[in-house]
């Protein structure tokens, strides 16, 4: 369908008086021969939006350029279906009028660029085609415990077939070894049933969920909505369909045999919180060297956890799983004595009142102080040296019997020591020096992904593949696969019930989103997807590496095969590809080169430099807006492009604005590092990497390399905005004209 | 079996109350998900307690960073209805079908508003600032913050009446100021509801030994957050209220009121890793600064445990278990005196410092049953889940006293089990 291009100008909000309105205008029907162009004092009122909505039903009109406030303002007025209509926003308000004098002739020169660069994008933009393909909505849960049991009622409950995945015969998992919980409901201060057998019944009986036990994952094919899952049970293989995955599976105690300092594996009176519940199942605390009862107990808190020498963390149960294991001991025998030894007594939120209660038996002796030894005397009696008391001496503690109270390790991270971060294959001259960290992903025999970056999900710290997100915990860098319960960090079971519901949700979420060819968080509804030409690719296999999500496969010859429904649509990949052959429909390669090309730039004796700013649309841009909003200042010569990441900008942008005659390019994008702000994880940091390169195209073109710069900006830093721009501005002319200018 | 329903939830919707962290997120998801979702939220903007935190631990990172693409979910989802300035008047019916009256408090400016601000040019009028927990003023017509969503300024009730509404009426060339504004009632009818009504800090002027009713250099880390924004009432820098001096010296005091029987017996969850955080944001904003935290436990599960390593590792940041027995200020110098007793060596300490924040715990908004959904809570205030009450669910701190990111997952799952009332009757 030829496009019809309208151009809608608002002149409310002080643009009308600051900017001449007919030379703007002029730009639209002259300069682009678009064949409709209007102006409206306001465009966002009812009479103003339905100019619009009229010329899009009676003119034909299927691309509208909104020349106004910011696309952050007023998006559900102007919200057009965009597998039929075309929308660019030009940004007057918030980045032209309100920032800079009015009629002035820089301020001028401003809005008719951003009127050519909004225009230009227009052009080019086309209606969007949702990605569509069979999709399988049943929803796969891989680990039978708390966790994967309420994950799969859940999902089951809310009308989705289900099918579960437990390696053991039975279902269940730790919490079926327990002998009673800590008190979860009020008053807080009983012992509790764990409950476990009437939700392993509830499952086994619920028709919508389809249960293996004593089975595994051999291989996870495919993408969201259309994942081949291969299982093995008894020796049999079958294939299975499923549309997203719940990752639950849980974790380990922490290896006591690594704790011969606190005696274990040394004296077998030294035992774990794993075995006290089996003890207690038994109904005696018996010393397993003699078979006697054992009359004083101690407890050593963080056995392995908040230790840098084993597990840097801290495993979260385990003081409240104390307590617990020291009312068992005092309820079975009412003189044994307990002392329970810590670093901190963790008992978050309304546990509180189960530890006060604990507090409150006097055969219970609690301590701080730090564990230095443990050692046996002639009596078999265990000696446990304590330094730094509350008593503020050094003690000794005898008892009969110690127990650990070991910490947790993902099932995702036990093999973690043992590997080393999977290696990305480059050629030997391609190997960069400043390579941008590689994920590391533990070959742990858990879902056996057929992605071209790795077998499981990428691991964030000690072996969790948890999220890094606070705000979005369950942002996961494998779309459509959702960790839950104590895989994704130590947790106790209300929060495993908790968080197994929440990825259930997400597990739908992602099958209803991918059904209907949207894009998940954070581009939620999004109907773009990347288009590979595939003539042009020469396999340099970067676009299947650096995707932060792993959309890409690759075949035998390395051509990258994309997984759409893998895609968060943030265009990493178009920043990545050397030969310019990725591109959305709304957004490419050369839809954003265009923008850049259709600056004016001013010849060299007027003294007017030009500067292209790429901001992330999601942290910088909406900075700038707050620049406009508080009305601060800053330099006129600054021509925004708003980008889905940093990670977009491929290099030809930089070598096409240096050979028009732009005199600097500057790149603000999210913070990056160990504590990163980018929504997409890697992106702003693979643009500084990229850039890092850019000095060698800057010496080809006999350019100083000052003319580049990349920032990193929280979106909370906006007062630093404008004289990031003056500054950068300031260097721009010491530096001189670009020498490319009048050419 | 064929999936025969022409929505998730059958095109039936639930009803979340309370816009913070937790109800954008239950809203959010179960909207993305393909429910519709009515969302009511009492002040003039959502996102809750969080657009008052200056940094999230343990990233350090900005929540209006994760507000805006939450925010611009909202404004792109069709199936999110919300309301702010209102409240939940009435609940009848029972699980899937639920009739619910809202009322709607007057904002007097509607949806033409731009925004442009002309309304507070004019205005002079001052109130105080809310947003900054009245640690400011603030103009009568105002947008309660700089990102405030919705993106649309308020006039105070206090000026309505007066000539200075007169002045916004004239100012505003939108139409957007409406000044006979009355309460509206709305009627929807929802499958299931979430609860996620938040918190309040507790009141610091109970605990009468901390001093904050006497000592101007006493705040609460609520306070702490606002003073440390770039958006509150010092634009960031965290300067003493008696003189604006900047701050060198900072004390934390744990635990005020929480884990305490006189006032919450329950640890509020949050307040240890806040202080690291708060300490760690003044030692960078004022690098010769010194911070010192008295403590009972430190309290940071999980992998925080590394921030709290982290914070340890500075020389500057002392950690000592103890508790804070008393504050006084020094009449001469304004600076507050701490008694705390070191409960490693047992001495008694006294130390001054310029400011000392005290860490004041969370106390549900469910306390004292203001809600108006049948809904059962322990004695502290918080929902309990109650197995005979299906259809009414509770998220965040609602629940418990917790932290942004288990608030998030909280908020998920609540709204999948809402999904699921709708489809039951």
């Amino acid at each position: 369908m030829d496009k019809k291009i309208g151009v809608y100008i608002c002149s409310g909000c002080d643009i009308g008086d600051s900017l001449d309105m007919d030379a703007l205008a002029n730009v639209a029907t002259s300069e682009y021969k678009v064949p409709i162009c209007k102006n409206h004092p306001m465009l966002c009122g009812k009479e103003g939006s339905s100019i619009i909505n009229n010329d899009i039903q009676k003119e034909g009109v299927n691309t509208v350029v909104i020349a106004a406030c910011s696309p952050r303002e007023k998006m559900e007025i102007f919200s057009y279906d965009p597998t039929v209509i075309s929308m660019e926003r030009v940004n007057l308000r918030e980045h032209v009028v309100w920032c800079h004098p009015p009629n002035d002739e820089d301020t001028q020169m401003l809005a008719e660029d951003y009127m050519r660069m909004g225009l230009v994008k227009a052009q080019k933009m086309e209606p969007l085609e949702p990605f569509s393909e069979e999709i399988n909505k049943t929803i796969l849960v891989v680990g039978g415990g708390i966790t994967g049991m309420t994950s799969a009622l859940e999902a089951a409950k809310a009308g989705s077939d289900v099918i579960l995945v437990e390696k053991e015969p039975e279902l269940g998992g730790w919490m079926a070894k327990l002998w009673k919980q800590f008190p979860k409901d009020p008053p807080y201060l009983d012992l509790q049933e764990t409950g476990i057998d009437s939700k392993i019944i509830e499952v086994k009986s619920n028709t919508k969920i389809n249960v293996y036990t004593g089975a595994k994952i051999e291989k996870t094919e495919g993408a969201p909505g259309m994942f081949d899952i291969t299982i093995s049970q008894n020796g049999n293989s079958e294939k299975v369909k499923a549309g997203a995955i719940v990752e639950a599976t849980g974790w380990q105690p922490y290896d006591a045999s690594k704790l011969d300092h606190l005696g274990f594996g040394k004296y077998p009176n030294v035992v774990t919180n794993i075995t006290v519940e089996e003890m207690a199942s038994k109904g005696k605390f018996t010393k397993p060297s003699d078979g006697k009862e054992a009359k004083s107990i101690a407890f050593i808190q963080c056995a392995g956890s908040r230790d840098s020498e084993h597990l840097p963390y801290c495993s979260s149960y385990c003081c409240l799983t104390s307590l617990k294991q020291a009312k068992y001991i005092r309820e079975q025998n009412g003189d044994a004595k307990v002392y329970i030894l810590y670093k901190d007594i963790r008992t978050l939120a309304q546990n509180e009142i189960f530890y006060k209660k604990i507090q409150e038996d006097e055969g219970i002796f609690l301590t701080k102080g730090d564990v230095v030894g443990v050692t046996e005397d002639s009596e078999k009696n265990m000696v446990i040296d304590v330094d730094n008391t509350l008593l503020g001496e050094n003690i000794q503690i005898k008892a009969e019997m110690v127990v650990l109270a070991t910490g947790m390790v993902p099932a995702a991270g036990i093999e973690m020591k043992e590997v080393a971060p999977v290696e990305t294959e480059a050629p030997p001259d391609e190997k960069k020096e400043e390579e941008t960290p590689a994920d590391i992903i533990i070959p742990s025999d858990i879902l056996n992904l057929d992605y071209r970056q790795g077998p499981e999900l990428p691991s964030l710290m000690y072996g969790f593949p948890d999220s890094h997100y606070i705000c979005f915990p369950y942002e996961s860098r494998r779309t459509g696969i959702y960790v839950a319960g104590c895989g994704r960090q130590p947790m106790d079971s209300s929060a495993c019930t908790d968080d197994a519901a929440g990825a259930a949700l997400k597990a739908i979420q992602c099958i209803e989103l991918t059904s209907q060819g949207k894009a998940l968080h954070p581009r939620a509804g999004d109907m773009s997807y990347p288009d590979l030409y595939m003539s042009r690719c020469t396999q340099c296999k970067r676009c299947t590496e650096e995707c932060p999500f792993g959309v890409y496969n690759e075949d035998e010859k390395g051509n990258p095969l994309p997984n759409p429904t893998r895609c968060r649509r943030c265009g990493i990949c178009m920043g990545s590809c050397p030969e310019r052959i990725i591109s959305f429909k709304d957004y490419s390669v050369d839809i954003i080169g265009s923008m850049v090309k259709a600056v004016e730039v001013p010849d060299e004796d007027e003294e007017k430099p030009r500067v292209i700013a790429f901001l992330c649309e999601n942290d910088a841009y909406p900075s700038l807006d707050i620049v406009g909003r508080k009305r601060l200042s800053y330099n006129p010569y600054i021509r925004v492009i708003p980008l889905r990441c940093l990670g977009n900008v491929n290099l030809v942008w930089i070598a096409d604005a240096l050979s028009k005659g732009i005199d600097g390019i500057i790149l603000i994008g999210c913070k990056y590092g160990d504590d990163y702000q980018c929504h997409y994880i890697k992106g702003s940091e693979l643009a500084n990497y990229r850039l890092e390169k850019i000095k060698e195209t800057l010496d080809r073109l006999v350019l100083e390399s000052e003319r580049v710069r990349v920032l990193e900006l929280s979106i909370d830093e906006y007062d630093k905005l404008p004289g990031i721009f003056d500054d950068f501005l300031e260097t721009i002319e010491e530096v001189g004209p670009n020498p490319y200018k009048d050419f | 079996m064929a999936d025969t329903r022409d929505s998730i939830s059958n095109g039936k919707a639930i009803l979340v109350i309370g816009g913070g962290i937790s109800g954008i997120t239950t809203a959010i998801e179960a909207a993305e998900t393909g429910c519709k979702v009515v969302l009511v939220e009492k002040e003039p903007f959502l996102g809750g307690r969080v657009t008052r935190l200056n940094k999230y631990y343990t990233k350090l990172c900005p929540p209006s960073c994760g507000l805006e693409i939450n925010f611009r979910r909202i404004k792109k989802n069709p199936n999110i209805e919300y309301y702010t300035l209102a409240e939940v008047e009435s609940v009848s019916g029972e699980e899937g079908n639920y009739d619910v009256v809202i009322k709607v408090n007057p904002r007097y400016v509607n949806e033409n508003c731009t925004a442009c601000g002309k309304c507070s040019e004019v205005c002079t009028t001052e109130i105080s600032d809310d947003f900054n927990l009245g640690m400011n003023k603030t103009k009568a017509a105002f947008i309660p913050y700089n990102m405030a969503f919705p993106s649309r300024y308020v006039i105070s009730p206090e000026i309505i009446g007066t000539d200075e509404a007169k002045k916004c009426l004239d100012a505003c060339k939108y139409n957007a100021v409406d000044l006979d504004m009355q309460p509206e009632t709305v009627n929807v009818n929802v499958g299931g509801i979430v609860v996620t009504t938040g918190w309040q800090p507790y009141d610091p002027a109970k605990i009468d030994n901390l001093g904050f009713k006497e000592c101007e250099n006493v705040i609460t880390n609520v306070m702490m957050e606002r003073l440390a924004s770039p958006n509150g009432p010092t634009e960031g820098k965290i300067l003493r209220p008696s003189d604006g001096k900047e701050v060198e010296n900072i004390i934390f005091a744990q635990c005020a009121g929480s884990r305490d029987e006189n006032h919450l017996p329950y640890c509020s969850g949050v307040c240890c890793l806040a202080s690291l955080k708060q300490a760690t944001y003044v030692r960078e904003q004022y690098p010769d600064s010194k911070a010192t935290i008295f403590y009972i436990d430190l309290r940071a599960l999980g992998r925080f445990e590394e921030f709290l390593t982290r914070v340890e590792s500075d020389e500057n940041v002392s950690l000592i278990k103890g508790k804070v027995a008393r504050v006084k200020e020094d009449p001469a110098t304004k600076d507050p005196v701490v008694e705390v007793e070191d409960t490693l060596s047992g001495k008694k300490i006294k130390a001054q410092a310029d400011l000392v924040v005290l860490a004041t715990g969370i106390v549900p908004n469910t306390l004292g049953g203001s809600i108006p959904v049948d809904i059962t809570c322990d004695d502290f205030g918080f929902v309990v889940s109650d197995p005979a009450k299906t259809g009414v669910y509770a998220a965040g701190c609602a629940k418990r006293p917790t932290g942004v990111a288990q608030s998030v997952q909280d908020a998920t799952g609540a709204a999948l089990k809402a999904i699921q009332s709708t489809l039951r009757r």
